[in-house]
């Protein structure tokens, strides 16, 4: 399973980067779009949404289920990945490239964001656990 | 991310049997799930491959959970004919006939196949999950004079369902049978990969051109290894995921979702099953003429979503006033030859003439076009 060593995690299959203008991008895990099975429909939020950690903010949906999105950390959209919706199959082809979900404008310090998020390792732990 | 819908995956706790077959499917990659009481695979390759390798070429799905019953002796024909909606009389030996069986008061107890493989011996395959009450129903209906011996043979058989546009081809290279003398909706004995007395059955639950082999249960790694071989390329392995989807494309009822004890056969459009003008005696009869005679309450149609999103089991639907209720997908998925999701509804009768409906999904309304057809059929 690809758990990329550079991306920080939720236990709820969410990853997230920072971006170099302090924003951070976020879609769900390898793991995750294993599980869904090939996926069919991606229900965006709109740019300009605000969210809570924990929110729901989109819904994946596959042939066999329909699975939230939770906001990982406080923040606003500022960029949906408009291609998820004309190819939701770019969330299993490509989990961490292509298929990111959403660019968020954090609360707080995007560094401390990430800090209060799981490592690769944690996250891999925890898939085990 | 959270799963709040699992669909079909979804299965009570209970002791789980197994079919012959298991190790194989979890040594081929297979995803194992529990349904109906059986841990079965759910996919190998992915829902949407071996959706296409069906419609396009051919898949091999494992439906061993499958039940059958066996009736014989010389009252058999007339036991069944009395259990069932359709006209046994008319099959002749090796024809099969699709059914259902009702309750007194019309509801459905099953649909099923009724093959009649002599005049006195019938077999009826049964749906999995409603193996133990279907098989009891049989037993408690049947007249106590009647000359039939009724028998759960289930755990006898495997079961393997070869579907697709090359799957007489494939199947045509490990049998000595000729499978053209096999015409739809009938079966014949026959040696399949060196194992005898394989029923193999032109018949199929995914709207295309294919067959079922009802296996003696010791045989069917042998037939599942030699169709593997013989498909090569042009096969591929299936699971209920996409059984799933190909049966809702193709509008084939699945018990449980489309049909249940509380519907009975002319709402959920199976009056071509109910052959109530020929002097026949069924159980359920009564109370479907009068159904009949009084109109249905609602009945079962087609939505074809307009727009993106995916109808799902238990989404209300509306009018276009998005304000009347009038019914709620039984079924719902994405269909990946229409590119769109599809489902089934029953819709009130006052509103069978609505063209376009709207179904809520979440906090949305979608919009979707009413049909009385089948979304995708190629048999």
């Amino acid at each position: 399973m690809n758990i990329p060593k550079e991306l920080r995690y939720t236990s709820s299959h969410e990853w997230a980067r920072l971006e170099d203008d302090g924003t951070i991008t976020f879609g769900i895990t390898e793991h995750a779009q294993d599980a869904l099975g090939e996926l069919v429909y991606v229900e965006m939020p709109a740019v300009g949404d605000e969210f809570t950690s924990g929110d729901e903010c989109g819904v994946v949906e596959s042939t066999k289920a329909a699975s939230d999105i939770y906001a990982p950390f406080d923040g606003e959209i500022v960029e949906i990945n408009e291609a998820l919706e004309d190819n939701p199959a770019l969330m299993n082809e490509s989990p961490y490239e292509e298929g990111w979900f959403a660019r968020v404008k954090p609360a707080v310090d995007a560094s401390e964001v990430l800090e209060s998020m799981m490592s690769a390792e944690a996250y891999e732990e925890s898939l085990h656990g | 991310m959270q799963m709040y819908d699992e669909g079909f995956m979804s299965d009570q706790e209970v002791e789980l049997k197994h079919v012959p077959l298991e190790e194989v499917h979890i040594e081929a990659g297979g995803k194992m799930v529990p349904f109906a009481g059986f841990l079965m695979p759910v996919q190998y390759t992915g829902i949407k491959q071996e959706h296409l390798a069906v419609r396009h070429k051919a898949g091999l799905f494992d439906v061993s959970h499958m039940g059958e019953v066996e009736v014989r002796g010389k009252d058999a024909l007339k036991v069944v004919d009395y259990l069932v909606t359709n006209d046994v009389f008319q099959l002749k030996d090796g024809q099969a006939l699709y059914t259902v069986m009702c309750h007194p008061n019309g509801g459905v107890v099953d649909d099923l196949l009724v093959y009649r493989l002599g005049e006195e011996h019938i077999l009826l395959c049964i749906n999995a999950a409603n193996r133990e009450k279907d098989v009891a129903y049989i037993l408690k209906s049947a007249p106590s004079d009647a000359d039939v011996t009724i028998t759960d043979t289930s755990d006898e058989w495997a079961q393997l369902a070869l579907q697709g546009p090359e799957a007489k081809r494939i199947l045509a290279k490990i049998t000595s049978l000729d499978l053209d003398s096999i015409a739809y909706f009938h079966a014949k004995f026959g040696d399949v990969a060196g194992v005898q007395d394989v029923l193999v059955s032109h018949t199929g639950y995914t709207g295309e051109d294919g067959f079922e082999l009802y296996i003696p249960v010791g045989g069917s790694r042998q037939i599942f290894e030699a169709i593997v071989e013989a498909g090569g390329d042009d096969l591929l392995l299936c699971g209920l995921g996409c059984r799933d989807t190909l049966r809702l494309e193709a509008k084939l009822h699945l018990y449980g979702q489309d049909l249940s004890d509380d519907i009975n056969p002319l709402e959920a459009g199976l009056t071509w099953t109910v052959k109530l003008n020929t002097g026949r005696d069924f159980i359920g009869k009564e109370a479907l003429l009068k159904i009949k005679e009084e109109g249905v309450s609602k009945r079962l149609r087609g939505l074809i979503v307009e727009g993106k999103g995916i109808i799902r089991q238990g989404y209300e639907v509306y009018a276009e006033d998005q304000e009347t209720l009038i019914g709620e997908v039984v079924s719902g998925s994405f269909s990946y030859m229409l590119e769109t999701s599809v489902g089934l509804s029953y819709i009130k009768a006052e509103y069978l003439g609505e063209e376009n409906v709207l179904v809520k999904v979440r906090s949305k309304f979608l919009p979707a076009k009413v049909t009385k057809k089948a979304f995708y059929k190629n048999t």
